[in-house]
Parts: C-alpha cells; sequence; structure tokens
C-alpha cells in the first residue's frame, strides 16, 4: 500500500509540472466544453426565438385572383410580396433560391370558388431545404385553415351544422416541462464530461507508460524492490485523480456557464444545482478506474509518445460509442442497457439533468458493472507489466 | 559479490547471451568489455533482475536474482544506459524518490540525499529540474539515485557515455572510492582505455560468450599482445565495434 501511495504522489507531482498533461487536464476539457455547450444552447435559443417572431414572406403570382386568401394569411403574420412570374419562373426562382416560398393562384381560382368546386392554388417549395419546409408547414395549414371557415360557412348556408363533419378531433397535450425539455437539447453534456475526464488523465497515461519507457526510466524503475503490480495500480490511480479532477471541473464549469446563459427563448429550463452537480459527478465517477485502465493498458502496448498519442486519440471515441447507437437506436434506460458502462452514465446524466431519478438497484448496477470492470483491466496491466517485453 | 553461472538468454530468433560466466568480487572493479552488441546490457539486465535468464544462474551476494528477485534487489544500485531520470522532478526529488521506493524512512531518505548531493559535488543543480541539465549533472543524480539506499553492488553500463573529461575524472574517483569502502563495482563499457585504466578484473565478452577473464595484465600475456586492445582484437578476430 505505502509503495502504491509513493508512485501515485510521484506521479500526480510530476504531472502537475507538465504544462501538456495541466493544459488538457484542467483547461481544455473544463473550459472549452461548457464554453461550447452553453454557447451552442443559446444560439440554438436564439434562433428559435427568431423564427417564432419572423414574419413569413411568401411571394405571391396573380394576388388579385384571391384577395380574400390573401387578407386571412397576412392576418396571420405571412408577409405577401406580389410578384409577375411565369410557371417555370416561379419554379426557377425557388430552385435557386430567390424566393423562399411562391403562391400561384389560377386564373379560374374565383370561378371555381364560386362553382362551389375545389380550387386548386399552386406553393412551390424546395424540399432539400429543411427550414423552408417549417414555413411550408405553415403556409400550407394557413391556407387549409382558410378552406375550412369557407366550408363552415358553406354548410351554414344549408342549415347544417359544421361540427357533423369533425367527427373525431385530435388534441395534442404536450405534458413536457421545461427542464425535461433540456434533456434532450442537453444530451450532448454526456459527450463533453466523457471526453474531458479521458482528456483529463490521457497524459498522465502516456508520461507514465510509454513516456517512462522512452525516456529509459522505467528499467531503473524497475530494479527498485517493489512488486510490479504495485508500479501499475500506483499509476493508474494517479490516473484516476486527474480524472476526477477534470470530471468535477467540467460539471462545476458547466453548471456555471448554463446558469449564466438565457434560455427561456427555447422554452427550456436548466436546473443545475449543486445537489445536481454532485449526483453527476457520484454516478459519472465509477467509470473513472476503467477509462484510466483502458488507457493505461493501451498506452503500455505502444512503443512510443507519439504512437500512444494517435492511439489514445483513437480510443477517446470508444467510449461515445454506446452514446451514438444509443441515440440512433433510441435505447432507454433498462436493467440491460445500465450494465454498459459509458451508457450508463449516459443515463444517469440526463435522469440528473431532468429532474428524475432511476431505481437504486439500477444505479448500483451501473456502479457495480464499471468498477468490477475498471479492476479487472487494472489486473490486466499489472499482468502486462510481468512481461519482459514492456522494456520495449 | 556478483556471480554469473551460465547465463542464457534469447530474444526470437536472436541470441543476446549464449554463455556467459563470470564473478565480480568484493572490493574490485569489474569491467564488462565488448564491443557494441556483445551481450553486455543484456548480461547487466539480468544481474538486476530486469529481465529473467532462459537458463543459467545470477546471484548477488548469493541470492539467486530468480529465486528472491526484491531481496537481489535490495543489494544492487543500477545506473542504466540511459540515465532515465524525471526531467519534471529535480535532482533531489529523483534522489528522494527511489530512496523512499527503497522504502528508507523519511529522515533517513533526507539526510542520505543531502550526503550524496555533497558527495558528488551536485549541490548547485540539487534543487533545479532535471529538464535542461548536462550529461554530467544527468550521469550524476543517476549515480546518486542509484547509490541512495548504500547497495553492496553496484551496476553501471557504460556510464560514461558522452562525458567529458573532467566528469570522467570525478566518477573514476567515485568509483574508487566505493571500491575501497568495500563495494563490488561491475561496469560495462566498449571504450578499451577506460576499462585498463579503471579495473583491476576484466571480462572480454563477445558474441554472447565470455573470451577471456583476469587482471588487464594477465590477459595481454595470455594473447602475447603488447597492449591490451592488440589482445582484444586478437580475442575476439576483429576490431569491430571498437573505440
Amino acid at each position: 500500500m505505502r509503495t502504491i501511495w509513493t508512485i501515485f504522489r510521484k506521479e500526480f507531482l510530476e504531472n502537475l509540472r507538465d504544462r501538456r498533461t495541466l493544459t488538457t487536464a484542467l483547461l481544455l476539457g473544463p473550459v472549452l466544453g461548457p464554453l461550447m455547450l452553453s454557447g451552442l444552447l443559446q444560439f440554438v435559443a436564439q434562433r428559435e426565438q427568431e423564427r417564432l417572431d419572423k414574419p413569413l414572406p411568401v411571394a405571391v403570382v396573380h394576388a388579385e385572383r384571391a384577395p380574400n386568401l390573401l387578407s386571412y394569411l397576412k392576418g396571420y403574420g405571412v408577409e405577401v410580396t406580389a410578384v409577375t412570374l411565369s410557371d417555370e419562373a416561379a419554379q426557377q426562382a425557388v430552385q435557386s433560391r430567390q424566393q423562399r416560398l411562391v403562391l400561384a393562384i389560377p386564373e379560374d381560382f374565383g370561378a371555381l370558388l364560386a362553382a362551389q368546386s375545389p380550387a386548386p392554388v399552386y406553393l412551390y417549395y424546395d424540399a432539400a431545404n429543411l427550414d423552408d419546409a417549417r414555413s411550408l408547414r405553415r403556409v400550407t395549414s394557413l391556407v387549409t385553415q382558410y378552406g375550412q371557415t369557407i366550408a363552415q360557412l358553406r354548410l351554414l348556408a344549408r342549415g347544417v351544422d359544421p361540427a357533423v363533419i369533425v367527427p373525431v378531433i385530435v388534441q395534442g397535450i404536450d405534458v413536457s416541462t421545461p427542464r425535461s425539455r433540456a434533456g434532450t437539447v442537453l444530451g450532448m453534456l454526456s459527450y463533453i464530461v466523457m471526453f474531458a475526464m479521458l482528456l483529463g488523465g490521457m497524459y498522465l497515461a502516456i508520461d507514465a507508460t510509454a513516456g517512462e519507457r522512452e525516456r529509459g526510466s522505467l528499467e531503473p524503475l524497475l530494479t527498485t524492490p517493489i512488486a510490479r503490480a504495485h508500479i501499475v495500480y500506483g499509476k493508474i490511480l494517479a490516473c484516476c485523480a486527474f480524472m476526477l479532477i477534470s470530471l468535477v471541473l467540467t460539471l462545476s464549469t458547466t453548471a456555471f456557464a448554463l446558469s449564466h446563459t438565457r434560455l427561456d427563448g427555447a422554452g427550456i429550463a436548466v436546473d443545475f444545482n449543486p445537489s445536481v452537480v454532485l449526483h453527476m459527478i457520484a454516478t459519472t465517477a465509477p467509470f473513472i478506474p476503467l477509462g484510466a485502465g483502458l488507457m493505461t493498458l493501451i498506452a503500455s502496448f505502444t512503443r512510443s509518445y507519439r504512437e500512444a498519442q494517435s492511439w489514445l486519440g483513437l480510443a477517446m471515441l470508444v467510449p461515445t460509442l454506446p452514446l451514438a447507437i444509443a441515440s440512433v437506436l433510441g435505447l432507454k434506460p433498462s436493467l440491460a442497457t445500465m450494465a454498459i458502462p459509458s451508457l450508463s452514465q449516459h443515463f444517469q446524466l440526463m435522469a440528473a439533468l431532468r429532474g428524475e431519478t432511476l431505481p437504486l438497484a439500477w444505479m448500483l448496477l451501473s456502479a457495480g458493472v464499471c468498477l468490477l470492470a475498471g479492476f479487472f483491466v487494472c489486473w490486466i496491466v499489472s499482468r502486462l507489466y510481468q512481461r519482459e517485453a514492456i522494456l520495449g | 559479490m556478483i556471480e554469473a553461472r551460465q547465463l542464457r538468454k534469447s530474444f526470437g530468433a536472436v541470441e543476446a547471451v549464449r554463455d556467459v560466466s563470470f564473478t565480480a568480487p568484493d572490493g574490485r572493479i569489474t569491467g564488462l568489455l565488448g564491443p557494441n552488441g556483445a551481450g553486455k546490457s543484456t548480461t547487466l539486465r539480468m544481474l538486476s533482475t530486469i529481465l529473467a535468464p532462459q537458463s543459467g544462474t545470477a546471484l548477488i551476494d548469493g541470492v539467486d536474482t530468480r529465486a528472491d528477485p526484491l531481496a537481489a534487489r535490495r543489494a544492487i544500485g543500477v545506473l542504466t544506459h540511459q540515465s532515465g531520470l524525471y526531467p519534471n522532478l529535480t535532482a533531489r526529488e529523483n534522489i528522494l524518490y527511489f530512496a523512499e521506493l527503497h522504502g528508507m524512512p523519511r529522515p533517513e531518505r533526507l539526510q542520505r540525499a543531502d550526503e550524496l548531493i555533497e558527495q558528488l559535488d551536485m549541490r548547485e543543480f540539487a534543487v533545479r529540474r532535471v529538464k535542461g541539465f548536462s550529461q554530467g549533472q544527468r550521469i550524476k543524480t543517476a549515480l546518486a539515485r542509484a547509490l541512495v539506499h548504500r547497495p553492496k553492488n553496484i551496476l553501471l553500463d557504460e556510464p560514461t557515455n558522452g562525458l567529458d573529461v573532467m566528469a570522467v575524472r570525478n566518477l573514476r574517483a567515485l568509483l574508487y572510492r566505493l571500491r575501497d569502502s568495500g563495494h563490488c563495482v561491475l561496469f560495462s563499457s566498449h571504450v578499451m582505455q577506460e576499462i585498463a585504466w579503471l579495473c583491476e578484473e576484466v571480462v572480454v565478452i563477445a558474441g554472447g560468450r565470455v573470451l577471456a577473464t583476469g587482471t588487464p595484465d594477465a590477459i595481454r600475456e595470455r594473447a602475447g599482445a603488447a597492449h591490451l586492445e592488440d589482445a582484444f582484437v586478437s580475442l575476439i578476430g576483429d576490431a569491430e565495434g571498437l573505440l
């Protein structure tokens, strides 16, 4: 135990003095991550706000043929511009994005309406442009509403209750709370936390293994009368300590950044009080030994500092894989998925964000599986150090 | 005392050490002389318990390195080929770290470190970080680190590499001092003159085998050569890898 502590203290101290380790562990993740997140959120919130308030511009060909429809549209915030375009010209204008939406009123629109036959209007849009898809929905539903109003008037004129043509009505009830909506937007937090945490321990893992070998200091170290397993455990512990510092810092700075981000425009709220942050740290921390063990394992196999750096850069993506797969498949927390390290941390982070609590058994399962896997990997690394090939 | 008995070690198809036996007694400086790739480093690594011999035995003060590597390690101080210091620690911290790994209690560690810093004339740079040290300062620090637990046996792998004349002289003086206080000093080099000046016992090694052992004079006489260098060339067959 004492020797593990000696190794731990030296690795920790030495890396505290290393500028590269320090910047990545204490600066890169904890500062850049939350800044990115809150910046992005603010951008999303602003866009949402702008879109709601913005008038919807529609170019109309032959506006004079349907004055009532147009004044109805204007009443709902549509900005009508009268243009003179042939069919092909209208199509081209939308294709070349000169116009976003072009509404064309045919010559016989008024006549068909008067004859109580379906009167078509033509709406040119570009389905490849997602932004216009929203505008399209808005214009389409406004025109449909206008048609329904006319239909109701026609029925009334015939002495029929308009309600008979509405046998079923769908009323959506949104049960999401501002806090739960935050979860969907803040799903990125898991990536940032995972990444910052791994980054925090990365350089120490490299320095303590591949770096030690490259400097030639591994050989003298192995001539001291201590068990090689203890050397490994001391190093992994130091890596864990840096990861934990990185995790605590990242979550704290995120909490701080988000409490200074105006999000009400996007209809979401984030409650990042200290107890939520503590809860997040407690549920994410069990992943640390596994992450530290894996990084040390990979770095031990490589022949040089540079090689270790490129391998670990790739390896860092591995813990984010379950998150990506889960979001594609739409996986939800369950007894089975809570047994997957990193994914279970993601679920717990999200639950904490939404203000929900997962069953205690699931949380214990997550922590237990992570810690067991972590100890197993650490044991493998200690076996690796018994081999002579470790000297390179 | 260090004893090698029919040590053998190969890495894959490469037979680094085929058959090496010799004894390095206490109170003597024994030189392991051989061209590059002769198997000197591998032999020293087996003696310092870093590598396990495939066959044969390495004994440190009578302790089999494979049977009780921890006891063997307590009895040796090793200066490896690269000095292998920690660049972000000071010279003093490098020394103290190894003292702690050797299980020395704190007051003794501090006292011993100061003692070595004094002995090796390291005061000027003792509390500076190793990053940016000259080769001579590095060797001194590494040597102090190897000696911190007062080992009876000292193994040095080409310690004079990259040292200037003054530093070599200082090192030589220190090795004499260790010898005179009864230590067993085992020293590897491919530099003939160094061995001739410094060592009372020489083990000539090439191609993973011991070709001759004895005092420099005895080796010279046996080969019928006027200089150790000629004797050495005639022993290993050619002058390849010699300085």
